[in-house]
């Protein structure tokens, strides 16, 4: 199958977008597959922006930003570190992380540039188009992606990922110095936990299902699913909707 | 709502767009997009003639929006936004995009897929700017004067320099007069010059008629902004408020009392501090000396190495010698750290004068005995016991306990040692990310006289950029928060590099537009998607994205 990648890129104004520039200046030929949407500032990058690509049927997404260190604006590019890092840890749940990369190219790197767009584009290339685009997985990965972006616009995980730098660094409230280790220990559960309730939100929509129900169609035991539904009922997202035979039936009630 | 009314120009820029893409397809494709009042091609748009054509259709087409399509906007954004405001177009509803440096200079052996490519690019560019918004840019008046917090040696050079220029200059010193702690020393390295020298510039500083110097006098509290700050001063228990365009930070550092570290006791085991006192003196009667390096600093209490105790060393022994020549001087080391020409020069002059080096390893320190110091000789492998009458002991500088309380206040930086931290190690370090605030001395780092006055130097020239000004313009395109949305929770107050952000006092999160550097990391950030980061709003980024030409 013969096809052209179309590959979206977020290229932050002071670094990665001028070294695009001096790849031009230098006419460092590169793959054409590459659309470039200008930002300040690669810390500028919601996780939704690239999940709502995904659902659109880019194939593939680039962030670049300036090096660590080296960000116009202190530590921009540390918070993408952290947001495209949660992302990507949500992506491979569902085996689509590797069609997004994040990486670093100052404003005098137009090789490298080139190199970069090169190399991602032969990338996706081989792994072919996203599947979202084939009839046969259209539906499943459509509501994988789906899972992934509300659990990335619930406050829960954006909590994680607005606090993670300060924490670590600073101290939380009682100010106290967590280590990154310690703290991705917790924040990957929470991601894993975040994907399972939505996932068990997307399945309990518009039809109130049972636990044993919901455990089948997840494949997750039916203990767990039992917590996340009290968690979520707690969260107000849940509700009890009715007993058939001895078994209670739940259904989202969580607004869009 | 008014209807949307778009201009798209297409420039060839003679043939470095033209030369490799269609532009006469591009052009077609461009009238066939929704709301695109008019599209043409322009051998050079930045041209008069190009933006005269601009100016022409805005008015002539009454276009609320215009697109031009040609190199980058790193280059020509400004140019062409200047021409929409010509035509009474607010600047903020123009969009550029990039088809020569991102698009016919790097696909020039792929014609085709360059223009398939500005297409794309162009509908991309299209999306965003039928949502663009008017925004207006903000003035502040620059008060043109200078506070200075500290009044050392860095302190005032700064003061100094400030006031050569004009500049209204008021500097705070928490003790009862000016000076820091070059009162407490004896002589300079390398050129052995008496401290108190220096200290003439007292003089020049309290007669100046452009400085207004407060001792015994603290910041309380700083409000305000770059151009506009205000600081409340407590002298004695005097309160009173000075208002200033900048601030320089020069609070400096003090050296590490080494209490309870190799038996000191202020006699026969002292500081270098307590030792310049009895230079100054001209007291030192031992004739044994044993000087010890590196102590409480360079451990895992304080891992940085303080830059001048060598060299204060060196210098001392040096005095010493030159007043006694035989004495028996040994400094217990564990690098020696003399940079350049001229204090290398220096450690080589303190051998010839046959003061004798030992290294020790941290691992197993020298043990000040009664009369003797014990030290184990890495290079000999070795115990050796060297007799004393005076131990000296070369503590780091350490900062200041209340550097943690005017960091809060000023909501700057500091590293993990309480010293200061400047926006950029290489770039801007003389500044801090907050515009209007910068750092001199060793309130920074430790630093020796000569770096604390070029530091005071850099700090004021980096200040008059901004005092020399009789307004500061500042971008409309910042970030804004939903009061209805928010939930309070404080992360982008945090998060915000510049410290933009804050809380009013009605407790509402607000945004101050003119600190604020638009990077747009709090609306990435927010948890609840109450801040909107404009002219990069969700929306415009998303619409980019949708309409960038795939679809199933």
């Amino acid at each position: 199958m013969d096809y052209e990648p179309k590959i979206l890129g977020f290229l932050c104004n002071w670094c990665s977008y001028a070294g695009a520039d001096l790849a031009g200046v230098s006419r460092i030929q590169y793959a054409p597959n590459l659309r470039v949407i200008r930002v300040m500032c690669s810390g500028r990058i919601d996780p939704i922006f690239i999940l709502e690509g995904f659902l659109k049927g880019i194939d593939g997404f680039m962030v670049l930003g300036c090096h660590l260190g080296d960000c116009h604006y202190i530590n921009g590019n540390y918070e993408a570190e952290i947001k495209i890092g949660v992302l990507n840890k949500l992506l491979k749940l569902i085996g689509f992380s590797e069609r997004l990369i994040l990486d670093w190219v100052s404003a005098s790197e137009g090789n490298r540039f080139a190199q970069v767009v090169n190399e991602f584009t032969e990338k996706i290339r081989d792994l072919g188009p996203s599947p979202i685009k084939d009839e046969k997985y259209k539906i499943n990965i459509t509501d994988e992606l789906n899972v992934i972006k509300s659990a990335l616009s619930d406050i829960r995980l954006r909590v994680f990922i607005g606090r993670k730098r300060s924490i670590i660094t600073e101290g939380n409230v009682y100010g106290e110095v967590i280590s990154e280790e310690e703290f991705d220990k917790t924040l990957d559960q929470a991601i894993y936990d975040e994907y399972i309730r939505n996932k068990i939100l997307l399945k309990i929509k518009n039809k109130s299902k049972s636990v044993l129900e919901i455990s089948k169609e997840i494949r997750v035991e039916p203990n767990r699913v039992l917590k996340h539904i009290i968690c979520l009922k707690s969260r107000g997202f849940v509700d009890f909707d009715k007993i058939i035979d001895i078994y209670p039936k739940f259904i989202s009630i969580k607004e869009e | 709502m008014e209807d949307i009314k778009i201009g798209i120009f297409i420039c060839h820029c003679g043939t470095n767009i033209g030369g490799v893409l269609d532009i006469e397809s591009i052009t077609e494709y461009a009238k066939t997009l929704p709301n695109v009042i008019y599209a043409t091609d322009n051998i050079y748009t930045c041209s008069e003639v190009g933006l005269t054509e601009i100016r022409d259709k805005i008015k002539e087409f009454n276009l609320n929006r215009v697109i031009v399509a040609s190199c980058t906007p790193r280059t020509h954004e400004t140019l062409f936004r200047n021409t929409c405001q010509e035509a009474g177009l607010n600047p903020y509803l123009f969009e550029m995009v990039n088809i020569r440096d991102q698009d016919s200079w790097v696909h020039m052996k792929e014609p085709e897929k360059g223009t398939e490519k500005a297409k794309d690019l162009i509908r991309m560019g299209l999306s965003k700017a039928t949502l663009l918004r008017p925004l207006e840019k903000v003035k502040v008046d620059i008060n043109p004067s200078a506070l200075i917090i500290g009044g050392g040696i860095s302190g005032m050079h700064a003061a100094l320099n400030l006031a050569n220029q004009g500049f209204q200059t008021t500097i705070i010193e928490k003790e009862s007069e000016l000076g820091g702690n070059l009162k407490l020393l004896n002589k300079l390295y390398p050129i052995q010059v008496d401290a108190s020298k220096l200290l003439e510039i007292i003089y020049l500083v309290e007669s100046h008629r452009n400085i207004n110097v407060l001792t015994s006098s603290i910041p309380v509290k700083v409000e305000g902004f770059i151009g506009n700050f205000e600081t409340t001063i407590k002298k004695n228990k005097q309160i009173s408020k000075i208002k200033t365009g900048i601030i320089i930070i020069a609070t400096g550092a003090k050296a590490l009392n080494p209490e309870g570290l190799f038996g000191y006791n202020g006699k026969t085991v002292i500081s270098q501090l307590d030792l310049e006192q009895l230079l100054k003196e001209n007291n030192v009667k031992a004739q044994n000396i044993v000087m010890i390096q590196c102590v409480g600093a360079r451990n895992d209490e304080r891992p940085y190495c303080s830059n001048i105790c060598c060299m204060t060393a060196l210098k001392n022994a040096m005095l010493i010698k030159e007043m006694n020549p035989n004495a028996n001087i040994t400094i217990l080391f564990r690098d020696i750290q003399t940079q350049g020409t001229t204090y290398e020069d220096y450690y080589r002059k303190a051998r010839e004068k046959a003061i004798l080096f030992v290294k020790y390893s941290p691992e197993k320190p020298p043990l000040v005995k009664d009369s003797v110091v014990e030290v184990y000789s890495e290079l000999r492998n070795l115990i050796i016991n060297i007799p004393y009458d005076l131990v000296v002991l070369s503590t780091p500088l350490i900062a200041h306990e209340d550097s943690t309380k005017l960091a809060k206040m000023l909501k700057i930086p500091q590293q993990g040692n309480k010293f200061f931290l400047e926006a950029h190690v290489k770039l801007r370090p003389s500044d801090f990310a907050t515009d209007g605030i910068f750092i001199c001395g060793s309130a920074h780092w430790p630093a020796d006289v000569r770096e604390s006055i070029s530091q005071a130097y850099a700090a004021a020239s980096r200040a008059s950029r901004f005092l020399s000004k009789d307004y500061l313009e500042v971008e409309g395109a910042t970030a804004e928060v939903d009061t209805e949305i928010c939930i309070k929770c404080n992360i982008c107050i945090k998060i915000c590099p510049f410290s933009a952000i804050s809380k009013n006092e009605e407790g509402e999160i607000v945004v101050n537009k003119i600190l604020c550097k638009a990077c747009g990391v709090c609306g990435a950030s927010c948890p609840v998607g109450a801040i909107t980061i404009l002219h990069f709003t969700d929306e415009q980024i998303i619409s980019e994205i949708l309409s960038c030409g795939v679809g199933y």
